[in-house]
C-alpha cells in the first residue's frame, strides 16, 4: 500500500516537471485527514500551479472536499478532525502554529456548494471581507473594492442600481456569483470552489464556467466538480481521487485522453461513480 | 436482465384497487382522517369556549370599575379651613380638612331639619377623602380659595354600587285620596281621604302570605333532604310561618313593618316618610327627607313607594336609597372615568385604591430582571452554543440547566429569601430583590431560547463568513448572533411575561405587603399587579371584587402587550435565508 503511494507521489512529481511547472502555488506532501479514528484522506501529494485552474474529480465521498477543505483550514471548525502532513502556500507551511488561521483564509478564498450570501445588501455582502481586513480607508475606496470585485465577477451591469437590496433575492446563479465577487474582495491568492455549480441550472452554469475562465488569469483556482464536463471544459488540470488516495493527476487533456491508472479509465468512462 | 418468467409474474404484488377489501380500506382510512379532524376541532372549540367565557366573566366583573359615580356639588371654600397661620399656600392646602366644608356642601342640599342619625348617614355617602378632586383643584388655582367651588365629590364604594345597580329595584304608585301629614320630621302621621292604605294593606298582607308560603316549603325541603340533623332549624323556621299566617289571618286593622319585608315610603309634600305602621286609614312613620309643610296634599300628587328588596338584604339604607335617589333626581349625580384607579395606590377603601402602585413596582421589577437576565443569559448561550468545548462538564452545565427551567417557582422565592434577605441583608420588599429573584426564574428561559435562536442560525451563513477570513468571534458576532437575535427577542419577551405573571416568589421576599406608598426607587416597597390581584381577591368588600376583575384586566392587557411585541418582533426581523 505504502509503496503504490509513493510511486503515485513520484509520479505526480514527474508529471508536474513535464507540465514544465517550477514553483507550485499550492503543494501538499502527505496529507492525511482523520475523522475521530476514520482515515479520511490518506497521504496526498500534490502540487498545485499558480494562474490556472486546478480541478478535482471522483466519486462521492472520495475525500476531494475533504481535501479541498485542508487548503484553507476550514476542517479546523469541526472539532474530531485532524490533519496530518504538510500542505504549503509559496512555501510557508499553513498548518505552522506561529500562522494565523484568519490571515490565512484571507488569501485562500472560498466558494460553497450552496450559495450562501448573508442576509444583508449586495453591497454589505461584498464589503465585508474588505473592511474587516482594513482594506479600505475611505467609503470612496470601499466603493471601488466593491464596484471592482462585482465587475469581475460579471455582476455589476445586473445589480449596479440595487446596491442596497438584500443579497438573499437574487436567483441562484446570481447569488453565486455574488458569493465569488465576496470572495474575490479580500484580492486571495487562491480561490477554493467546492461544486460551485450543484445548486444552478446550466445557463447560470455556463456563466460561472466563464467567470472562472476569466479569473484564472489572476487567480490561483481550485475547484471540485462532480461533472466531469465541467472538469474538461474549465481545468487545466485535473486531480483524480478515490477512495481517500489521489490517483492521478495531470494535465487535464491527458488525464481524460490517456489515463494511466484503471480506476480513472473506468470513473471517467462512467463504469462506476 | 433476465426475462420475467410466468412464475416471477405471479408472485408480483399489484394493489388491487378495484376490490371490495381495497375499497374498504380507503373508507376507513377517510373515516379515520375525519374523525381525527373531528377531534381537533373538538379541542379547538372547547378551548375557544373556555377563552370566551373567562375573558367574558373577567370583563363583565372588571370593566364598571373603571367608571365611577361622583356627586358633583358647589362647595364654598372657606379661607379659614385651608390656610395655616393665616397662610394659604400648598402645604397648608395639601393638610387642610375638608371633612367640614364637604359636610356643610352636603346638608345644603336637604334645607329642613334632619336627625342627627340622618346628618351622620348623609356624610357616608361621600368617601373618606371625598374631597381629593377639590385638593387639586385647589392647589393647582390657590385663587379659588374663598369662593364657592363645583367640584365632584367621590362617593363612598357602597354609593358607587348602588348607582351600578346594586340597590333595589323602586316602585312608585300615585295615591287617589288627599293626605295631610302631621309634621314636616321626626315621627309623623299621614292621613288619607280615600282608601289607598287598605290598598296597600291587602298588598302588604298578600306579601306576609307569600313570605309564609316560601318559608313553609323551604322548611319541607329542608325536613326531606336533610332529615333529623336540622330540627331545630326546621322548627324555627316553621314558627316564623306561623307567625306570619297569623298575622294574615288576623282582621287587625293595623300592620308594623320591619326590615325583612320590603320597605313602603310615601313621598309627600317634598319630603319622604319611610312607614312603620299602616292601617286602613293612616300610615305612621319617620321622616327620612324633611317636607316642606304640612299643607294637605292633593290626589296625584303624592305616591306610595316601594323598595322592593328588604332593608335587612341590601348594604344601603332606606335613608341611604331616600338621599341617594334625591341626589339623582336633582341632577348631580356624574359618571366619569375612573382615573384614581389608575393613578392611586392601594388603599383600604376601594373607592380611592389604585394601581400605579402596583404597576410602577411592576416595571421596576421587570427593568431589574431584563438588566440582569438579557446579558447574561444571551452571552451564557453564546458560550454554551458556540465557543465551550464539548464534553463532559459542558454536558452538566446544560442538563441543570433544562432542570432549572422546570423548578417551581416557590423554590426561587425561598432562595431569594435565603440568600438576598437574610445573607446579603436586602431590603425587604424591594423590586430590587424581586428582580434579581425573578431573574434567576427567567434565566433559564432566555438561555434555552437563545441556544434554540442560535442553533437555528444555517451554519453556512458561519462558514460564508469564515471564508472570506472572519475570526470565529467575528463570525458570530457579525452575522449570526443578528440573524439570532428575532429568536432571542421573542423568548426573551416570553420570559419576562413569564415573570410578570409570577406570584410565589414575590411573596416570599415580602412583596406581598400592604403598601400604600407609590414607589420612587428600587429599594422601595413596593408590590407587583398579581400580588395586588392577590391581596385584593382576599378582601372582604364587595367593590374590591370588580377593583380584582379590573386588574386582572390591565395585566391581561401587559401581556398581551408583550405578547404581541414578541410576534411584532419575529414578524419584522424574521429572514429568510
Amino acid at each position: 500500500m505504502h509503496t503504490l503511494v509513493d510511486k503515485h507521489a513520484d509520479a505526480v512529481v514527474h508529471a508536474n516537471l513535464a507540465a514544465g511547472l517550477s514553483t507550485p502555488k499550492v503543494s501538499a506532501k502527505d496529507v492525511n485527514v482523520y475523522y475521530g479514528e476514520k482515515r479520511a484522506l490518506m497521504d496526498v501529494s500534490v502540487d498545485i500551479p499558480d494562474r490556472g485552474v486546478m480541478s478535482f474529480i471522483g466519486p462521492s465521498g472520495c475525500g476531494k472536499s475533504t481535501f479541498l477543505r485542508c487548503i484553507n483550514r476550514m476542517n479546523d471548525t469541526i472539532p474530531i478532525c485532524r490533519v496530518t502532513g504538510k500542505i504549503t502556500i509559496d512555501n510557508q507551511d499553513i498548518y505552522d502554529p506561529k500562522l494565523d488561521v484568519v490571515q490565512l483564509r484571507a488569501r485562500v478564498g472560498m466558494v460553497f456548494q450552496k450559495p450562501n450570501p448573508f442576509p444583508k445588501s449586495i453591497y454589505e455582502n461584498v464589503a465585508y471581507g474588505p473592511r474587516i481586513h482594513g482594506l479600505s480607508h475611505s467609503k470612496a475606496d470601499l466603493d471601488e473594492i466593491v464596484q471592482s470585485s462585482l465587475e469581475k465577477a460579471g455582476l455589476w451591469k445586473e445589480v449596479k442600481d440595487r446596491l442596497n437590496e438584500s443579497g438573499t433575492g437574487m436567483s441562484g446563479g446570481q447569488q453565486q456569483r455574488l458569493c465569488i465577487a465576496r470572495a474575490i474582495a479580500v484580492n486571495p491568492e487562491v480561490i477554493l470552489m467546492d461544486e460551485p455549480c450543484s445548486a444552478l441550472d446550466p445557463i447560470a452554469t455556463a456563466r460561472i464556467e466563464e467567470l472562472i475562465d476569466e479569473l484564472r488569469k489572476n487567480f490561483c483556482i481550485i475547484i471540485v466538480t462532480h461533472s466531469m464536463q465541467q472538469a474538461a471544459r474549465v481545468s487545466q488540470r485535473t486531480a483524480f481521487f478515490h477512495l481517500g488516495t489521489l490517483v492521478e493527476e495531470g494535465p487535464t487533456t491527458e488525464i481524460f485522453t490517456n489515463p494511466k491508472d484503471k480506476r480513472t479509465q473506468d470513473y471517467i468512462t462512467g463504469r462506476f461513480g | 436482465m433476465t426475462d420475467i418468467t410466468a412464475s416471477d409474474a405471479a408472485r408480483v404484488r399489484r394493489v388491487d384497487v378495484t376490490s371490495s377489501a381495497a375499497k374498504a380500506r380507503i373508507r376507513a382510512r377517510y373515516r379515520r382522517e375525519a374523525r381525527f379532524k373531528l377531534y381537533g376541532l373538538a379541542a379547538l372549540s372547547l378551548a375557544a369556549v373556555f377563552v370566551v367565557v373567562l375573558i367574558g366573566d373577567v370583563l363583565s366583573r372588571g370593566l364598571p370599575a373603571f367608571w365611577q359615580y361622583s356627586l358633583v356639588l358647589d362647595v364654598h371654600v372657606d379661607p379659614a379651613a385651608v390656610s395655616s397661620g393665616g397662610k394659604v399656600d400648598e402645604a397648608s392646602i395639601r393638610s387642610a380638612d375638608f371633612y367640614p366644608l364637604t359636610k356643610a356642601a352636603l346638608e345644603s342640599m336637604f334645607p329642613g331639619e334632619l336627625s342627627r342619625k340622618a346628618q351622620k348617614q348623609l356624610v357616608r355617602l361621600v368617601s373618606t377623602d371625598a374631597a381629593m378632586p377639590l385638593r387639586d383643584e385647589l392647589v393647582a388655582n390657590p385663587s379659588l380659595v374663598g369662593t364657592t367651588v363645583k367640584t365632584p365629590l367621590i362617593l363612598s364604594a357602597t354609593s358607587d354600587l348602588y348607582y351600578k345597580g346594586a340597590g333595589t329595584q323602586i316602585e312608585s304608585r300615585e295615591m287617589r285620596g288627599i293626605a295631610t301629614p302631621s309634621g314636616t320630621s321626626g315621627e309623623i302621621t299621614v292621613l288619607s281621604s280615600a282608601n289607598d292604605f287598605a290598598d296597600a294593606l291587602v298588598h302588604l298582607k298578600q306579601r306576609i302570605a307569600e313570605q309564609a308560603r316560601s318559608l313553609r316549603s323551604e322548611a319541607d325541603r329542608l325536613e326531606l333532604f336533610a332529615g333529623d340533623t336540622v330540627t331545630a332549624r326546621v322548627k324555627a323556621l316553621r314558627d316564623e310561618a306561623e307567625k306570619l299566617q297569623q298575622r294574615v289571618d288576623q282582621p287587625k286593622v293595623e300592620e308594623e313593618l320591619d326590615n325583612k319585608m320590603p320597605s313602603l315610603l310615601i313621598a309627600i309634600d317634598g319630603g319622604l316618610m319611610k312607614i312603620t305602621k299602616l292601617s286602613d286609614v293612616s300610615a305612621t312613620g319617620i321622616v327620612l327627607l324633611p317636607l316642606r309643610s304640612t299643607d294637605e296634599a292633593k290626589p296625584g300628587t303624592w305616591q306610595l313607594v316601594t323598595y322592593e328588596t328588604p332593608e335587612s338584604n341590601r348594604k344601603v339604607t332606606d335613608q341611604d336609597v331616600a338621599f341617594l335617589e334625591r341626589f339623582k333626581q336633582l341632577g348631580h349625580v356624574e359618571q366619569s372615568f375612573n382615573w384614581t384607579f389608575l393613578t392611586a395606590g392601594d388603599s383600604r377603601e376601594p373607592e380611592l385604591a389604585g394601581i400605579r402602585g402596583a404597576l410602577v413596582g411592576t416595571a421596576l421589577t421587570l427593568v431589574v430582571t431584563l438588566v440582569l437576565c438579557l446579558p447574561i443569559g444571551v452571552m451564557a448561550a453564546i458560550y454554551l452554543e458556540e465557543f465551550a468545548p464539548k464534553g463532559r462538564l459542558t454536558d452538566i452545565i446544560e442538563v441543570n440547566i433544562n432542570n432549572l427551567a422546570a423548578v417551581p417557582s416557590i423554590v426561587f422565592g425561598l432562595l431569594g429569601l435565603a440568600v438576598f434577605l437574610n445573607f446579603f441583608g436586602m431590603p425587604r420588599s424591594a423590586p430590587l430583590v424581586g428582580g434579581i429573584t425573578l431573574g434567576l426564574l427567567v434565566l433559564p428561559t432566555i438561555i434555552i431560547a437563545s441556544r434554540a435562536a442560535l442553533k437555528a442560525v444555517p451554519p453556512s451563513i458561519k462558514e460564508a463568513a469564515l471564508g472570506v477570513g472572519a475570526s470565529h468571534q467575528q463570525a458570530i458576532f457579525h452575522h449570526v448572533l443578528p440573524l439570532a437575535m428575532p429568536g432571542i427577542m421573542t423568548g426573551t419577551i416570553i420570559g419576562m411575561a413569564h415573570a410578570l405573571g409570577e406570584t410565589a416568589p414575590l411573596l416570599m421576599i415580602g412583596m406581598i405587603a400592604f403598601i400604600v406608598d407609590i414607589p420612587h426607587g428600587f429599594t422601595d416597597a413596593a408590590t407587583v399587579l398579581p400580588v395586588q390581584i392577590y391581596l385584593w381577591s382576599d378582601l372582604p368588600e364587595v367593590a374590591f371584587k370588580s377593583k380584582t376583575a379590573a386588574a386582572i384586566i390591565v395585566l391581561l392587557m401587559f401581556l398581551f402587550v408583550m405578547n404581541g411585541a414578541a410576534i411584532w418582533l419575529r414578524k419584522r426581523f424574521e429572514r429568510r435565508w
